[in-house]
């Protein structure tokens, strides 16, 4: 069974994928992700997560193209200039 | 934001990496780029394994007990590399088992550098610094890998592959401020070394033609990477007062840097498995795959 190892670097850090190990139950994909992703310190815990046990989620639907949602739905630029004239601040920068 | 549909198509799938697109183990992906993958991922994982015998025959003549302990995490790390390696190797389709079948009946390739003997402890010094400094400049360019499992591996391997060149960098240190025959020994050993390190890049094919550079596998081509080591090393030798075994080495003033055309003929002689350790080394090997298969055997049978 394949068990896709996430290692967290320090406390408070969020876990992040590093690898897979191969073994045939919990107990030996703990021993093998131990050696692998922890024995110099680089990790302060380490998540095992079966490989079949992942819920895969990849297509995301935009069809209305929500760009005002984001921040590259802004442009600001030219009409921040405009006020900045507008105002006669443009020279204070 | 809309994710980004990896193309099924095999022009629209390399233009997708040559704009730095990634690739998951799940993704689709050309037959030739799977096929590409597996030979490359698979010659890096052989290297790892095969790599450690040259030191390994050293970790009981080490000068002192710190060395033979850092000598010997550097063994575990190697072989570690190799356990991450052939785990993304498996994942693309080829398993375990039939990689390291293919090593020991001498059908897979490994690195021009494990062919070689390690005659003194200054060729530890030599390997673990240069050799090493050499290879982490391959593997830092694979961090930008376009399939993204290998990348991301490669991160914990460049963290351990530092720790190695300093552990090797303190060795010659020690022995270039010891006594003269210490001195001499790196001398040596930088003698025997400077050929193979030369060849390690492999020829400089265009990166254009280079099929692991069209996809994206390598990130730079061989003659950059080679610039790039003698850049970063040739003055940290020479300020030690050690001298490299060849007399057209200079740097220009535009700074890339002119050498002896290195011996393409003993690469490929090496490397096709003609090395002069090479039988020796895959004769371990073998032994110790049919030595610990029961070891296997149980482990697969829990």
């Amino acid at each position: 069974m394949i068990y896709e190892v996430f290692r967290q670097e320090r406390r408070g850090q969020p876990f992040e994928h590093a690898g897979s190990v191969e073994a045939p139950d919990a107990d030996f994909a703990e021993a093998w992700a131990r050696e692998q992703y922890g024995r110099r310190g680089e990790s302060v815990a380490l998540w095992l997560v079966p490989r079949d046990a992942i819920r895969d989620v990849e297509h995301w639907a935009d069809e209305f193209d929500l760009k005002y949602r984001r921040v590259d739905g802004y442009s600001i630029k030219a009409r921040l200039k405009e006020a900045r004239e507008r105002a006669g601040t443009a020279g204070d920068r | 934001m809309a994710a980004v549909e990896i193309p099924r198509d095999e022009q629209a799938f390399l233009e997708y990496v040559q704009a730095g697109g990634q690739v998951e183990t799940t993704d689709w992906m050309p037959d030739e780029y799977r096929r590409l993958l597996i030979k490359f991922i698979e010659m890096h994982g052989n290297s790892e394994l095969m790599g450690v015998l040259p030191e390994r025959e050293w970790i009981l003549r080490a000068p002192t007990l710190e060395r033979k302990l850092a000598l010997t995490a550097k063994v575990q790390d190697e072989v570690g590399h190799s356990q991450l390696i052939y785990r993304v190797v498996e994942d693309l389709g080829k398993p375990r088992e039939q990689c390291l079948a293919d090593l020991v009946d001498g059908k897979a390739k490994f690195h021009n550098v494990f062919h070689y003997p390690t005659k003194t402890w200054g060729d530890v010094g030599v390997i673990a610094w240069l050799v090493d400094a050499a290879a982490i400049i391959s593997q830092k360019a694979l961090l930008k890998c376009s399939y993204a499992p290998y990348a991301r591996i490669m991160k914990k391997i460049c963290w351990e592959e530092s720790f190695h060149i300093l552990h090797g960098r303190d060795v010659i240190l020690a022995m270039v401020t010891g006594t003269p025959e210490q001195f001499e020994l790196v001398q040596e050993a930088l003698n025997r070394w400077w050929a193979p390190l030369m060849q390690f890049h492999g020829n400089p094919i265009p990166s254009d033609e280079d099929p692991m550079y069209q996809w994206r596998i390598k990130s730079q081509g061989n003659g950059e990477a080679r610039q790039q080591f003698l850049d970063g090393y040739v003055p940290q030798i020479w300020e030690l007062g050690l001298t490299v075994p060849d007399s057209k080495l200079r740097k220009r003033d535009d700074g890339v840097w002119e050498f002896s055309e290195p011996d393409w003929d003993e690469l490929k002689h090496v490397v096709t498995g003609h090395g002069p350790k090479t039988e020796e080394r895959l004769a371990l090997r073998r032994r110790f795959l049919e030595q610990e298969q029961w070891v296997r055997d149980v482990v697969l049978a829990a």
